[in-house]
């Protein structure tokens, strides 16, 4: 789960590190009650994306006034797909020094990493690909954490020695992220060092672990609700699918994430465009295929749908039946294309050929029939 | 073939759970030596006609087992891992979907101590050697004895592949699924190296996808190979994720894109196919 700004912030705030004063607005007078209680504060919209601020999601407010306008343009707002449900209006601070502070999985590594810079800030990126040497990183033993003296190792490597009591501290509340929270991403940029010498987390991004949050279901109470991503994401969420929204009109399913992705790439040959993503998985029974078109169905721009499923262990002639069953239960009108293999081929493309199915005898050429059907 | 022969003694943790019997079942109909499972607290019992154990270390002083096929749910699957390792086990096939990623980052860090001890997953469909055993979920119905060697991070394309290779007339020596999840045991390049000293393989197909750079290392790896080598990659037209934070972009930069991944097959001279089918003819061109 990708936490939003200030529920990163109220995590890191429990784990004992300093952020600047803020209050969260779900309306333009919360946002000028705000600005009462603290000041000139910057208005930010709270989506889990990068890039907010070029997309005109953050607007700084000296005063009640201004903080309730920007509110009021910033709440509703379209960011990337996620519509800003609210805003956190905080306080500014007397920058002296930005620092970059992250945690992060390194799959090659197959470890986590920890890397810490002098040159926080905006262009982190650029940094890393321009002079990689200026960020020092850690692969800290994952049974006990990064000891002290790594972390001063690690401080005094990114030239930041002046700081090294107050970052190894920070470096070590921020680590609780991982092993409490089950992290996959903690980061804080800018960390900032302020005008009389506190480090402050200017931002932070935090990245829990789906797979883990059996063991977290405080975490997953408490914020998951407030996020209000793509409505068709939502719902297939719900449906327990693996699910993603794409800008095109052709529906697909497949079952395995790889299969599906090769789908994607198949109709995107053919000159057409997917609507989604949707893997159901190895077995591919009935009920989750009806679940799977019920949520494509329900997205207006769909004009067809492309299944394209391999039988291993489930035989085609069951999934066939299955396809047969749900398309006739959502009275589905929409061109489909089924591309079956496996088990009981013959047998499947029999039974769909028979309810007026277009069977494919590959991926290829179903996406080419499926493109050809919705021109 | 690699990894699983006809030597190999195999035993299945999560035995008697619905997917562990389902697929030991299938394991044992192939042919594979399926010598006992692991079931914490019905030791001494019988299951599919083999012998049950409390315990790994049990399970291998009774019957000299070397490999394993893990089925047991996610929050325990991280322990079943290290079990295995601890008892001895050569091959650790997990198969368990949805195991939390720390959770695997510590395994990774404990599997150091035991360096005899290779693993294959999770979130994989196993490995077959077709006419000999598999351990894991991969159909053997579509696969057939042969010199073709093939390596994949995907589950139903590694299928699609297999068939088509069959229907060919090209059998596999052995199929290998590494898995799909961010942190793996075997790597692309650790398979692709076991397939080059195996005298019976002389193809071998690479199914890899986006993210990570195993795909990269591994056509750095096999610069100047033996083999004939054909790949595939999944995942050419999927939307950049929608991410947050720099710190991935730091670690990764420009790899782990599809692209980075076909030039990088491209630059040894590994041709990459543009659909599944395509594979067989680049094999036999």
């Amino acid at each position: 789960m990708k936490l939003l700004e200030y529920q990163a912030k109220e995590v890191l705030q429990s784990f004992g590190l300093e952020i600047p004063p803020g209050r969260v607005a779900r309306t333009p007078e919360e946002a000028a009650a705000a600005a009462r209680e603290i000041g000139p504060v910057a208005v930010k919209a709270q989506v889990p994306v990068g890039g907010r601020g070029k997309a005109g999601g953050i607007k700084l407010a000296q005063t009640p006034e201004d903080a309730a306008v920007a509110a009021g343009q910033i709440i509703g707002m379209e960011i990337k797909g996620f519509r800003v449900p609210l805003v956190y209006c905080e306080g500014a601070l007397d920058i002296k020094q930005e620092i970059y502070l992250g945690f992060t999985v390194d799959r090659d590594a197959r470890a986590n990493i920890l890397m810490l810079s002098a040159r926080g800030g905006m262009d982190i990126e650029a940094v890393a690909e321009e002079t990689p040497d200026a960020i020092s990183r850690l692969y800290p033993n994952p049974w006990r954490g990064p000891l002290d003296f790594e972390i001063r190792r690690l401080v005094f490597a990114a030239g930041l020695g002046d700081l090294v009591g107050p970052l190894t501290k920070v470096v070590r509340l921020l680590y609780r992220a991982i092993p409490e929270r089950d992290a996959l991403t903690a980061e804080i940029n800018p960390l900032v060092v302020t005008g009389d010498g506190r480090v402050v987390a200017g931002d932070a991004k935090l990245e829990t672990d789906e797979n883990a949050a059996f063991r977290h279901k405080e975490l997953e109470e408490r914020y998951s609700t407030v996020i209000e991503g793509d409505q068709y994401e939502v719902e297939a969420k719900k449906r327990g699918l693996t699910y993603v929204s794409l800008n095109g009109d052709i529906g697909v399913i497949g079952n395995g994430a790889g299969l599906c992705m090769g789908t994607l790439d198949l109709v995107q040959r053919a000159g057409g465009q997917a609507a989604n993503f949707c893997d159901i998985g190895g077995g591919a029974k009935a009920e989750v295929v009806k679940n799977a078109l019920q949520v494509i169905l329900m997205n207006p721009k769909v004009k067809g749908v492309l299944i394209n499923v391999f039988g291993g262990i489930t035989r085609a002639d069951e999934v066939a039946r299955g396809v047969v069953e749900a398309r006739a239960a959502l009275k589905m009108k929409l061109p489909l294309v089924v591309r079956l293999s496996g088990t009981n081929e013959e047998e499947g493309k029999r039974i769909l050929r028979e309810n007026g199915i277009e069977p494919g005898d590959n991926g290829w050429e179903a996406a080419q029939k499926i493109v050809e059907l919705t021109r | 073939m690699i990894l699983l022969t006809p030597e190999s003694k195999v035993i299945v943790q999560g035995i008697t759970g619905r997917e562990g019997t389902f697929h030991a079942e299938r394991m044992k109909e192939m042919g594979t030596r399926l010598v006992g499972g692991v079931s914490p607290g019905k030791g001494g019992g019988q299951h599919l006609g083999v012998p049950l154990f409390n315990t790994v270390a049990e399970a291998v002083a009774a019957t000299g087992a070397d490999a394993t096929g893990i089925f047991v749910p996610p929050p325990f699957a991280a322990d079943a891992i290290m079990e295995a390792a601890e008892a001895g086990l050569s091959l650790i096939v997990c198969i368990t979907e949805g195991i939390p990623i720390q959770d695997m980052i510590r395994v990774k860090s404990y599997l150091k101590e035991f360096p005899r001890a290779r693993l294959l997953g999770p979130n994989c469909p196993g490995l077959i050697t077709p006419g000999v055993g598999k351990i894991g979920i991969i159909p053997a119905q579509i696969s057939s004895p042969g010199a073709v060697g093939l390596v994949s991070r995907s589950g139903t394309l590694t299928y699609e592949a297999m068939a088509a290779l069959t229907k060919a007339g090209l059998g596999q020596s052995t199929v290998v699924g590494i898995g799909g999840d961010p942190i793996l045991g075997l790597s692309f390049s650790d398979v692709a190296e076991l397939f080059e000293h195996d005298s019976q393989t002389t193809h071998l197909v690479l199914i890899g996808e986006i993210g990570g750079s195993d795909e990269e290392r591994a056509a750095e790896r096999l610069r100047g190979t033996r083999l004939k080598v054909a790949a595939f990659i999944s995942g050419r037209t999927a939307p950049e994720g929608k991410r947050m934070g720099h710190a991935g972009a730091i670690v990764s930069g420009n790899r782990g894109t599809a692209k980075s991944k076909v030039e990088a097959f491209q630059a040894v001279g590994i041709p990459v196919a543009e659909t599944t089918d395509q594979i067989v003819e680049l094999l036999k061109a």
